[in-house]
Parts: structure tokens; C-alpha cells; sequence
């Protein structure tokens, strides 16, 4: 591991100011108040709701409830997609805090997987895990950790516990020195733009003649239209946990401390509005919580 | 007769097409083949290798199989990779071929009850 340790707690503890409305289509006792919360941008809408759900229950009679789901203008939104994925991709030009709404009905199976527990999340977060070992390591790693280790890393993101988490994570991301890194680096690229959900490939971290490879070397062969031509208008932001990362950065130091706890790095292409990218789009600690 | 055979489109119930023995017609590889390989007590296919659209997900392809083998639509299937990770439900087979594919094939291990993990 290198010694870029507050990034990592950075990127953990990076959080979303958000206000939660109820839709107005569902059948209250009487008037709704939203519900504000800073949302973890490392978690899963559906772990981190269950005070959204008990706050809107207090208006609503219990058969009036089905499975909660939330939207963002009109898009319904993928609890298995980390939060600030979720939030870069269809809400980075916004003004927070971010207002989802929430529903209570019409679930929208086409859009969205159901998730009637925590343990559905918690297997879609191991099975994450697992495919990126399987890219990184040939899943040498994550096969010779112990059920108990497995439980931490999801005990460690389920209680927002950095050090519990980074304590059995590190391990993911160790590789052989004489290599200069994964095997493959676990990445996907969304868009908004495509109806293909993301685009996954294998690449590596260094060249065949041994050059390492960069975030711009990595879009250059997914999606070429991300990188903006000499003199040309810059069409779109790539976007990594709310910033903009230089496309000079080697994507094997990105892997190691932007990835989230899935292990996957998930790089979000914006399409770039006229007026200058607004603040809402950096990363939001907890000092600077602007909740009401 | 060839194992290989066309996956049945969305629009289609109950009979897969007869079998092609010409898997080079996959044009433009839109199709992969994938190879379905049975857990445990899960019933076998006797068709175990398949053209499979690359934009089509886990999950429809979990309730082919369902369909194929007469199993309630109802039941859960699970799906696995490497025979070690569930690949989420809306994953598309194109990507876990692009990432997982060996040898020009797609190997794919299905389960009525949790195999991996």
C-alpha cells in the first residue's frame, strides 16, 4: 500500500447532503415533512434508508407501504450502484442538497433490482468483490481469506467503520512489485448517454512494453469521445468520486485509492454543461455540511 | 448432431429453435457462446452450449434456463462465474464473456440454491 492513506479516508468518509421527499402519489394521513440525511458516497441507498422508511411510516398506514424505492428526476435509481455513482452520474450539476424522492408504490422492475434485506446487499457487495479479485488476482486473494474476513469487509462498510474495512481490504490490494501491479484492474465506465448500463473490459495497469498506463490511456481505448481533442471544446467530464481526476494519473494508484469498497473503480462520463462545473460536484465531508 | 443451438429471442415462449450446427453464423459476434453447466441436485440441460445474444442479461438468460427445464419461473436460479461470484442480475453476458471468457466460450455454472458464496 502507499502512504496516500487520507485519501483513502477521504474517499470513505466523502458524504452527500440529501433530502429525501415523499412522492406525491402515495396515500398519507396527513402532510409529509422531507427527510434530510448526509448520505455516505461509499454505500448503498438501500443501507443507509431505514430512517428514511421509519420517518415516512409515520404518515403512512403500514398497507399503504410496499418496497421503497427512489427516484432522481424521473430516473429511478439502482440501489446496487454505489451512492456516489449514483449521484455523479445523474445529479452532478445540481444544487444540493440532493433531492430524491421516495416511493412507496409501483415498483419499477424493468429499472430496478428488488432488495427485500440487507443480505441481498450484502451478497451483491462480496459477489462485486469477488469478480474484481477474480480480475486482480485471479481471485487468489479473496479465495484464501477466510469467511470471517469476508464478514469484516462487509461488517466494515455496513457500520462506516474505515479501519475495520482497511485493516482486511489492504490485503485486496497488494500485488507483486516485479509486476507494477493488478493483473487486471477492475474498472467500469458509465454514461448516461447509452442504454448499456457500463462498459467492462480487461486492461492493465502497464503496457506489453512496460509503460504504465494512465485514466487517459484507459479512456482512450473504451471511450475515445471522453477525451477532448487538441484546441477542441471539452465535451464531457470524467468524473471519479465527485472530482476530475488529471487523465496523466496511473490507473493503478487510482485503483488502489479510488476505488470503493466493491473494488471496482467506477468512472462516471458527464455529459459538460455551458456554465462552469458547479461545487455541488466536489467531494462533501462532514465539516462542511450544509443540511438544514 | 451439434451441442450448439440458438437461444430462443425474448419475444419467443417454451421451444428453443432447432439446433444450428453452424455457430460460425453468429455474425459480427454479436452472439457468444455460452456454455451452461449444471450444480448439485439442478437439473442438467442436453443442450449445454448456447448462442446468446451479448446485450442479453443474467437474469433473462437465469429465466431461459428456468423455462428450458420446466422449473416454476418462480424459483430462484442462481448464476456463477469462475464458479466463485454471482454476476448482478442486469449484468450482460457480453461483459463477463469480454472479462471471463475462455477459449472462445462463456462457462457458466447455474444453481437452485446458493453453490459460491
Amino acid at each position: 500500500m502507499a502512504d496516500d492513506k487520507d485519501v483513502l479516508r477521504d474517499v470513505w468518509f466523502g458524504r452527500i447532503p440529501t433530502c429525501f421527499t415523499l412522492n406525491q402519489d402515495e396515500v398519507t394521513e396527513r402532510e409529509a415533512e422531507p427527510y434530510y440525511l448526509l448520505l455516505p458516497r461509499v454505500s448503498y441507498l438501500t443501507l443507509v434508508t431505514d430512517k428514511v422508511k421509519k420517518h415516512f411510516l409515520k404518515v403512512m398506514k403500514q398497507e399503504d407501504m410496499e418496497e421503497m424505492w427512489f427516484e432522481y428526476e424521473g430516473t429511478p435509481l439502482k440501489w446496487h450502484y454505489p451512492i456516489g455513482v449514483l449521484f455523479d452520474l445523474h445529479a452532478s450539476n445540481t444544487v444540493l442538497p440532493w433531492s430524491i424522492t421516495v416511493h412507496f408504490k409501483n415498483f419499477p422492475d424493468r429499472d430496478l433490482l428488488r432488495c427485500p434485506s440487507h443480505s441481498v446487499i450484502e451478497a451483491h457487495f462480496m459477489s462485486s468483490i469477488k469478480e474484481a479479485d477474480a480480475l486482480k488476482h485471479k481471485s487468489q486473494v479473496v479465495n484464501d481469506m477466510q469467511k470471517k474476513d469476508h464478514k469484516q469487509l462487509w461488517m466494515g462498510l455496513q457500520n462506516d467503520k474505515f479501519d475495520q474495512f482497511w485493516a482486511m481490504n489492504r490485503k485486496l490490494m497488494e500485488y507483486p512489485t516485479e509486476e507494477g501491479g493488478f493483473r487486471y484492474i477492475p474498472f467500469r465506465i458509465y454514461q448516461t448517454m447509452s442504454d448499456r448500463p457500463f462498459i467492462q473490459k480487461l486492461f492493465r495497469p502497464v503496457s506489453p512494453e512496460g509503460n504504465t498506463h494512465t485514466l487517459g490511456s484507459l479512456l482512450k481505448e473504451m471511450y475515445p469521445a471522453a477525451i477532448p481533442n487538441e484546441g477542441q471544446q471539452k465535451r464531457y467530464q470524467v468524473v471519479i468520486h465527485g472530482i476530475e481526476p488529471l487523465l496523466e494519473t496511473p490507473l493503478q494508484w487510482l485503483s488502489e485509492h479510488l476505488s470503493h469498497p466493491d473494488n471496482f473503480l467506477h468512472i462516471c462520463i458527464v455529459r459538460r454543461l455551458d456554465e462552469p462545473p458547479s461545487p455541488s460536484c466536489l467531494l462533501v465531508f462532514p465539516t462542511v455540511t450544509s443540511a438544514p | 448432431m451439434s451441442d450448439s443451438a440458438e437461444s430462443p429471442t425474448e419475444t419467443q415462449k417454451e421451444e428453443p429453435q432447432p439446433p444450428s450446427d453452424d455457430s460460425a453464423a453468429n455474425e459480427e459476434k454479436k452472439k457468444i457462446d455460452v456454455l451452461l453447466k449444471a450444480v448439485g441436485d439442478t437439473p442438467i440441460m442436453k443442450t449445454k452450449k448456447w448462442a446468446v445474444d451479448r446485450g442479453r442479461t443474467v437474469q433473462s438468460l437465469a429465466q431461459f434456463i428456468l423455462r428450458f427445464l420446466k422449473i416454476d419461473a418462480n424459483e430462484q436460479l442462481f448464476i456463477y462465474v469462475n464458479q466463485s461470484f454471482a454476476p448482478s442480475p442486469d449484468q450482460e453476458v457480453g461483459v463477463l464473456f469480454d472479462c471471463f471468457g475462455s477459449d472462445g466460450k462463456l462457462i457458466l455454472h447455474y444453481c437452485k440454491s446458493q453453490a459460491w458464496g
